[in-house]
């Protein structure tokens, strides 16, 4: 109902969860300036008209007293205008912060001058993003060079990609539609043509896009390739003979470290422990893992860590391999098709609305 | 307050002047070389003034081509590379070259020690050297960019300006970096004045408001600008020795050089807006006739604005993926450093109850400010919201807010003050109609520049893009013609500034009636800057506590009160 007091040309598209929200918080903030403008010049215009120099207006003595009981006052009056703003804007932020578990992963890297994205079966896209409507997507992002960000303005998103490092957001459309997709770090020559579109489908949409898309591998289907080829099996696999911790499970755990801290394995840690394995060693284990880095591109490390997060000992690699992606894929909402026999091979997270963690496959 | 010189107004009389009193200091010594090598506050003032609006118009023609760029969507007067050249031109040049040093160094020099009673800074040697040192920082900048260029935008963000820019970085960066030292050696020379120069009876609280704000700022350049300079030396050893600091592949962490540039780069922005209060509280005083509303919350208000702007710059960096509960620390200090300025506002505002108001250009450009900087400020309250930061976080909508506080307001009072002192610093009167103009013409032009980036931004258009989506054309031909009636209403004061310097009427001591120490000697003032030594004997502002009697105004040439 406060959307009706900007006129439509003046107001961005709106198509997620949180688009309202921040337009909420927008059009109240811009209440409330305006009552503090209109007040402010209202002041000036009327003292300016009223004691211009030679008006007959009275001017009397103003007794000090009321001088310190209206600096009080309008001190007093704007912390707690500018607090309430801040506890506002904060619980929505706070709200916000953490992805519904069941939402889609997207892997996003950006690179001058272009956005590449992952979805969860492994369809990729360049300056491109699919999703369906209604549906929780996380988006990590991570950048091959300088520092990008992802915007898209339509949904009030905005995260910064960095350059060997991954950071995260989320956001759920509400609206089916073609928005745009901005890169707002400076990020050199080409800046402003590193732009794209999100494309918001309807489920059914969604799905029948995603069956029309070459079938590629999943990026837990490539990690665990790589686990393999680049001799991670060697040590971590249960049968090894060398001293190094099973990866089995250890997803969201919390794991002892050397030192008596602890950490939880998540995708930093993951990150952390194949670039820089000496600094969070195990408890119990010798620091003789060797570092990974500049060895392994950073879209590999996105996928060893899709693999480990899966769980490397339920994992079944060659079923999903011979599956193609139309027979399992469901939109989030929809019961999938009962004729989808392999359902059981995929990983739950490769499946749009599942448990992201996939704690037990049937 | 009253000087040793009993009429200040009669002194102006050139049969007065034969008695034998000293001459002003623009006539002790006409060479070139009187002035580079002078350690006169008020002439290493005019060096500032000259070199600043050089600056300021180097500057002012590469905002000009970006908006010129803008007026289509597509690519058509420059190249991108160039196009990216010209905004980090105007960024670097503005910011380090013009704003930081506009009244600082010009009105700060020549009035900060008039306004205690002092006969110079300090410092006076070292006041020298900071002017050397500015110019020396400014032409190692303007060489890069006659080198080639820098395309990094004035924030230097790593590991673009340090691995993959192939451009003249370096150079660029040593400018700033030389150019800091000048900051420092100023602020460290009003510091030291403000503490050891004050005439007898100019106690802390009988300073004027223009002195505070001096003494705050410099507190900002001392503790902030050295942060700056090692950044700064960081990002060239990276950059040219191959050291790793920053650049990711090499373990270095780019969030770092993003915490270390804002924690000088957000104080850098209350640089440019204290000194700018300080010149407004004495303007507005002066035509409303009127004591200012709560000198002493006024001056809380500056030293907690100071004090307080330390710890916000986290704002910058809402969307780099910092914690969210960290980003809430520092949304809820960017509330809180708010409460002050708005306190300034209703001061100001309050000022002019039961005055005598009149409108001359320095009220205009006074007034202009207060309307500038309460929707600049306001505006900022919508960035320190975390969730509407997200959205509008490098997009115009942050591009006009800034330039609110730092064109709008910042240069606003700069011309607010040129105007008033411009009597005190030449000697000559400046053509009033033309002046009025020029400030209503500014505030105009000013809006229609600026006020559609916030709706551009809003609606979703990033900052520093060559090439943008049409929908946002109308946002951007709107600015465009404004920064054309903005670049006039700029040119103006250099017209008839100029002008009046040599053909404008001779200027009263005290052409506006006002109370500062500064007025209480020849306009312009002798080398030595009073005749006898001051004494202060009242607070600052001393106009009509009681009431303001009608027939109390500023003495103004028209009225025919000039000698």
């Amino acid at each position: 109902m406060l959307d009706a007091l900007i006129p439509a040309f003046l107001r961005p598209e709106s198509a997620s969860v949180q688009a309202a929200k921040v337009d909420a918080i927008f059009i109240g903030l811009l209440l409330i300036s305006s009552a503090i403008v209109l007040l402010v010049v209202g002041l000036v215009v009327t003292f300016a008209i009223r004691y211009r120099r030679g008006s007959s207006a009275k001017r009397g003595e103003m007794p000090t007293i009321v001088s310190r009981e209206f600096e009080v006052g309008w001190t007093a009056a704007t912390l707690f205008i500018f607090v309430f703003i801040f506890w506002w804007a904060a619980s929505v932020e706070i709200g916000a912060f953490s992805p519904p578990k069941d939402a889609i992963e997207i892997h996003v890297v950006g690179k001058q001058w272009m956005w590449k994205t992952q979805g969860p079966s492994g369809t990729r896209e360049i300056n491109e993003l699919h999703v369906p409507v209604g549906a929780p997507v996380r988006l990590l992002l991570t950048s091959q060079d300088v520092i990008h960000s992802f915007y898209v303005p339509a949904f009030r998103l905005k995260r910064d990609a960095l350059p060997y490092q991954q950071t995260e957001t989320w956001f759920q459309a509400t609206k089916t539609g073609t928005y745009h997709l901005l890169c707002t770090e400076y990020c050199g020559t080409d800046h402003s043509r590193m732009v794209g579109r999100i494309i918001v489908m309807e489920p059914q949409d969604y799905a029948q896009w995603l069956t029309r898309q070459p079938e590629r591998d999943g990026l837990a289907e490539l990690g665990a390739r790589l686990f393999s080829e680049r001799g991670c099996s060697g040590c971590h696999n249960a049968g090894s003979k060398v001293h190094a911790p099973s990866l089995a499970g250890i997803w969201n755990q919390s794991v002892p470290l050397e030192g008596g801290r602890t950490a939880t394995v998540d995708e930093a840690y993951v990150r952390d422990s194949i670039l820089q394995p000496e600094r969070d060693v195990v408890a119990g284990y010798e620091p003789i893992m060797p570092s990974y880095e500049g060895k392994l591109s950073d879209g590999e490390i996105q996928a060893l860590t899709a693999y480990i997060r899966h769980g490397t000992d339920r994992f079944d690699l060659i079923g999903s391999l011979n599956l193609a992606p139309a027979q399992n894929i469901c939109a989030p909402g929809q019961t999938p098709p009962e004729s989808a026999p392999n359902q059981s091979l995929r990983s739950p997270a490769m499946v749009p609305g599942a448990p992201a963690s996939g704690d037990t496959p049937p | 307050m009253s000087g040793a010189s009993s009429d200040a107004s009669t002194l102006a009389n050139p049969r007065e002047l034969d008695l034998g009193l000293p001459v002003s200091y623009l006539a002790e010594g006409r060479s070139v070389a009187s002035w580079l090598f002078t350690t006169d506050h008020k002439r290493i003032a005019i060096l500032y003034a000259l070199s600043i609006t050089f600056f300021f118009f180097i500057g002012g023609a590469a905002a000009t081509l970006v908006r010129l760029e803008l007026f289509t969507p597509e690519g058509n007067i420059v190249g991108a590379d160039t196009y990216n050249k010209l905004f980090s031109l105007h960024g670097i040049v503005m910011v380090w070259f013009f704003l930081i040093p506009s009244i600082p160094t010009t009105m700060g020099n020549f009035l900060l020690p008039l306004m205690i009673g002092a006969r110079d800074l300090a410092f006076p040697k070292l006041n020298l050297i900071s002017w050397y040192l500015n110019m020396a920082g400014g032409l190692l900048t303007l060489a890069a960019v006659l080198a080639g260029g820098i395309d990094t935008g004035w924030t230097f963000y790593v590991p673009y300006s340090t691995v993959f820019s192939n451009t003249f970085v370096t150079l660029a960066v040593l400018g700033v970096f030389v150019s800091g030292f000048s900051t420092i050696a100023t602020g460290v020379n009003f510091i030291a004045t403000v503490h050891y120069l004050r005439a007898p009876g100019m106690t802390w609280f009988r300073l004027p408001l223009f002195v505070w704000a001096m003494y705050t700022t410099s507190l900002i350049f001392v503790l902030a600008t050295p942060v700056l300079a090692l950044t700064l030396v960081l990002v060239i050893a990276e950059r040219t020795f191959n050291l790793p600091i920053f650049d990711p592949a090499r373990g270095g962490d780019p969030i770092l050089f993003q915490h270390l540039f804002w924690f000088y780069s957000h104080p850098a922005v209350y640089i440019m807006i204290l000194p700018a209060m300080g010149v407004i509280s004495e303007v507005i005083t002066c035509y409303a006739r009127r004591r200012i509303f709560g000198y002493s919350f006024m001056v809380y208000a500056l030293v907690a604005i100071a004090v307080i702007g330390f710890f916000t710059w986290g704002h910058h960096m809402f969307t780099s993926g910092m914690s969210p509960f960290a980003a809430l620390v520092f949304s809820f200090l960017s509330f809180i450093v708010a409460v002050p300025s708005a306190i300034k506002v209703f001061n100001w505002t309050a000022t002019l109850y039961r005055g005598q108001i009149g409108f001359e250009s320095p009220m205009l450009y006074a007034l202009g400010f207060l309307g500038l900087f309460t929707m600049g400020g306001l505006t900022g309250l919508f960035l320190a919201s975390v969730p509407i930061d997200v959205h509008v976080q490098d997009t115009y909508f942050v591009v006009a807010h800034f330039h609110y506080i730092m064109v709008g307001a910042s240069v606003s009072a700069y011309f607010a003050g040129l105007h008033f002192w411009w009597p005190k610093v030449t000697g000559r009167m400046y053509p009033e109609s033309w002046a009025r103009f020029a400030a209503l013409l500014m505030f105009f032009g000013f809006n229609l520049t600026f006020f559609p980036q916030f709706i551009a931004g809003y609606l979703g258009m990033p900052r520093r893009y060559y090439t943008y989506p049409p929908e946002f054309q109308v946002w951007n031909v709107l600015s465009s013609s404004g920064a054309a009636v903005l670049a006039v209403a700029y040119l103006m004061p250099l017209g008839y500034l100029t002008w009046s310097l040599f053909f404008g009427g001779r200027a009263l001591n005290d052409p506006w009636n006002a109370t500062g120490l500064e007025w209480r000697t020849t306009s312009p003032p002798p080398r030595q800057n009073f005749f006898g030594n001051p004494q202060v004997l009242a607070p600052p502002y001393d106009y009509h506590p009681e009431a303001t009697p009608p027939g109390d105004e500023p003495r103004i040439a028209e009225k025919g009160a000039l000698t």
